[in-house]
């Protein structure tokens, strides 16, 4: 078995799983303050994904390292020539953390409404820079042997744009139903309609975004040489409708699962359609960083392999029985009974 | 400045400011397990409250432990491109490990304990703080592991332009990583034990739920002896391997510039780098560094002017660290020490100059802490992997000056804030009795 193959594989699952899983947190922090409409409605917020966000966060962090150590050319350029959207990323990252901690332990309304815009901030940046990071992957960046000759301006190119619009969307609409099933009364309902007013923009920017893609990226060569991939994209879109259509017959869950699909599909679209190559080269593809010049020794990845094909299973078992433990809809109620939530 | 200067002063500042926050989140949750723990035998309430009040104080010093390592991940790739790809085969595996390992773990199981008061039985409530406990120090073994390859690099070959493992078994092995990690375990623990001895002393001062805040010094005294004594044993074992595979930084830690067999080590000493010698060096006691450093009274100890000029870390920052770490970690073993005898003697509010002493001691094994990775770190360079790569070369090319400027003053901003804020936040809660905190209508966390 080719182990570059696998780990690329298990490379777009670590993203995909972290889209998934903390997209919702993104989506529910950037919508904050329009679905919290007082105090209460937003403690409720905070405290139906206070029990999971710090775990789902560290699906980042383990990205981060698994590309460090199995394809670490890859790491280094890619990080070091996204420098500053990285930062930007790590401080709201940091701001967001911390605001689901501190917002609750001072009573003033300046205080608590301090921390409410740290955390609207604070999602919306991770989700926006996100976007254009993957949508100039995607696309490719201006590498060859010189280097990188891009900049923070030049990663703003439209097509960049249209994919960081295309996560924020999806993250608010994947937020909006997180909250329609965790909460109840007119604070469902507000996040249900939510929901449903963000599905047609997401609809038109993901249509446009994969049309797009024809001409900004080489991502369909790989669906063209072999028709058989293109059942992720088309997956992808079929989730996104289903989501609207459960959202019509009022079965959240339904639609949350969906959304999920729709997000992991989103992302194999993507993956599926880089392969070999991790960050494309679009001055010339000598230069790219594939899953084969940028690796590490077998030896690495054997080791890896095997530590990941022990712990994930265990990571993903735990993490199951921690999301049906806090399972059911957060209220007023359940809030005033537990003098440990935030 | 140059490129490289800003990129060691940001590691600096975003590494140090995170290791605020980790030795005491190693330190409290152990402490914090095992008044859990107390309370699940004994079914007494007390120390149920225990568990709240300092469990409090842990989750508000834990959240900012966490949101600041994820950015010294990032800093290897970000800062160190050079560094990252010329190590990267071996470097990458210890830390993808405890992110997977170690550190999901932790973070899936904190949001079980904190809130899962009401939502599992007792016994999972209290084992879920324990595999907090756990994967906390997990995450530290593997950290220092791979801080322990870049001391002493193992088990790789250089090939195709880059260090590539050949054996995993002498990474994970590795006695510099093992001895380093022993060592800053137990350092960690020192600090949650002399933050709740701290704490517990400011309350008795004021008199107020005495029973509790006595049985929480003492719980904590026993730790503080117990973690000082181990900081000083492995300490030990610890600068025995420094000074076999790091005599440069070993002889910068005591400032020894001519080798010598049976060297002495002087009581008092101070470095004068631009000469080579020392400015000061009296009362020498006989034999005693080749002793400690060898286990032999006649071994060679190496001085610095054995090594090329170029070769040599920073002198002063790393002998004064050292011996300000060293006589802060004996201060530790006796006020430890003396803390236990007046807890057991019920002596405790009889001097309560002693009980103040121990609030203005909160701050210093934090001190010694960031002392520690001063000797480590400072005296490991010239190299970035001791003899392997210089600092120097392992900076990224692809970034400029205005971007680590940008970033270094966000980060000094951003953490200053942050910082102040969490002082804040700790400090209100300690000051806030278990009752004011934990019982009632809402709990604070509940507002």
């Amino acid at each position: 078995m080719d182990l570059h193959i696998v780990w690329f594989v298990l490379w777009g699952v670590l993203w995909g799983g972290y889209f998934m899983l903390d997209g919702f947190v993104l989506g529910g922090g950037m919508l904050h303050r329009v679905l919290g409409r007082d105090d209460t409605d937003r403690r409720v917020l905070i405290n139906s994904y206070g029990p999971v966000w710090d775990g789902n966060e560290v699906w980042l962090v383990t990205a981060g390292g698994a590309t460090f150590a199995a394809f670490p050319t890859t790491y280094a350029l890619m990080f070091s020539y996204l420098y500053t959207p990285l930062l930007l990323l790590l401080f709201a990252l940091i701001v967001r953390g911390v605001s689901f901690e501190f917002r609750g332990k001072e009573d003033g309304a300046l205080w608590k409404g301090c921390w409410d815009w740290a955390i609207v901030i604070s999602s919306f940046i991770p989700a926006l820079l996100f976007g254009v990071a993957f949508g100039n992957i995607f696309a490719g960046l201006p590498m060859d042997e010189a280097g990188y000759h891009g900049s923070l301006i030049y990663l703003l190119n439209p097509y960049g744009v249209v994919s960081g619009l295309l996560f924020v969307l999806l993250f608010l609409e994947h937020g909006a139903l997180y909250a329609a099933l965790k909460s109840t009364g007119a604070l469902s309902r507000r996040a249900e309609e939510t929901a449903k007013a963000t599905w047609i923009p997401l609809l038109v920017v993901a249509v446009g975004f994969l049309g797009y893609s024809y001409f900004a990226t080489r991502l369909y060569d790989n669906y063209l040489a072999a028709p058989v991939f293109a059942v992720v994209p088309l997956l992808a879109v079929a989730a996104l409708l289903a989501v609207r259509l459960f959202l019509a017959k009022g079965k959240t869950l339904a639609a949350f699962t969906a959304s999920c699909a729709t997000i992991l599909g989103v992302v194999f679209t993507g993956v599926i359609g880089l392969f070999p190559n991790l960050i494309p080269s679009n001055l010339d593809a000598l230069y790219s960083l594939t899953i084969y010049n940028s690796s590490s020794s077998d030896y690495t990845l054997r080791i890896m392999t095997f530590v990941a094909f022990i712990f994930v299973p265990i990571v993903i078992a735990y993490k199951i029985w921690v999301y049906r433990l806090f399972r059911g809809r957060v209220s007023a109620e359940t809030l005033a009974g537990d003098h440990e939530a935030y | 400045m140059d490129v490289l200067t800003l990129s060691r002063l940001q590691f600096a500042v975003t590494s140090m400011f995170h290791f605020i926050f980790v030795p005491l989140t190693l330190g409290l949750s152990v402490l914090v397990a095992a008044m859990e723990t107390r309370y699940v035998v004994t079914g007494n309430e007390m120390y149920k409250r225990m568990t709240k009040f300092w469990g409090k104080l842990f989750l508000i010093n834990f959240a900012l432990g966490v949101v600041t390592g994820i950015t010294l991940e990032f800093q290897f790739g970000m800062n160190w491109a050079e560094y990252s790809r010329y190590v990267g085969d071996i470097f990458g595996a210890p830390l993808a490990i405890e992110a997977t390992v170690a550190f999901f773990l932790e973070s899936v199981f904190i949001g079980v304990w904190a809130f899962g008061w009401n939502k599992v039985g007792k016994k999972m409530h209290a084992a879920s703080i324990w595999i907090v406990a756990l994967a906390t120090n997990l995450s530290g073994l593997w950290i220092l592991l791979a801080n322990g390859w870049m001391q002493h690099p193992v088990g790789y070959v250089l090939r195709n332009g880059r260090a590539e493992m050949v054996d995993f078994m002498a990474l994970i092995t590795n006695p510099f990583g093992l001895l380093k990690f022993g060592h800053q375990i137990v350092s960690g623990y020192t600090v949650g034990a002399f933050f709740v001895m701290g704490v517990s002393a400011w309350h008795l001062l004021r008199g107020r739920n005495r029973d509790f805040f006595k049985a929480s010094f003492g719980m904590a005294a026993v730790f503080a002896l117990a973690s000082t004594l181990m900081v000083a044993v492995i300490g030990d074992f610890h600068a025995v391997d420094v000074a076999k595979t790091q005599p440069a930084k070993f002889a910068a830690m005591e400032s020894i510039w001519d080798s010598c067999r049976n060297a002495p080590m002087h009581l008092i000493a101070f470095p004068d780098e631009k000469n080579q010698c020392n400015l000061v060096s009296a009362f020498p006691v006989p034999g005693m560094l080749s002793l400690l450093a060898y286990h032999d009274l006649n071994a060679e100890v190496r001085g610095l002017n054995s090594f090329p000029k170029a070769d040599r870390p920073p002198v002063l920052p790393v002998f004064l660290s050292f011996r300000a770490m060293v006589g802060l970690g004996t201060l530790f073993i006796v006020l430890a020490a003396v803390s236990i005898f007046f807890h057991r003697k019920n002596l405790l509010e009889k001097y309560p100059w002693f009980l103040r002493a121990m609030v203005l001691c909160i701050p210093l094994p934090y001190i010694a802490n960031q002392l520690g990775w001063v000797v480590s770190e400072v005296g490991r360079q010239p190299w970035i992997v001791y003899g392997l790569m210089r600092t120097s070369d392992a900076v990224s090319k692809s970034i400029d000056l205005s971007q680590v400027i940008g970033s270094l003053l966000g980060f000094t901003l951003l953490y200053g804030l942050l910082g102040f804020v969490d002082i804040y936040l700790l400090a209100k809660f300690a000051r806030k009795g278990p009752e004011e905190t934990t019982i009632g209508a809402t709990g604070a966390f509940g507002k």
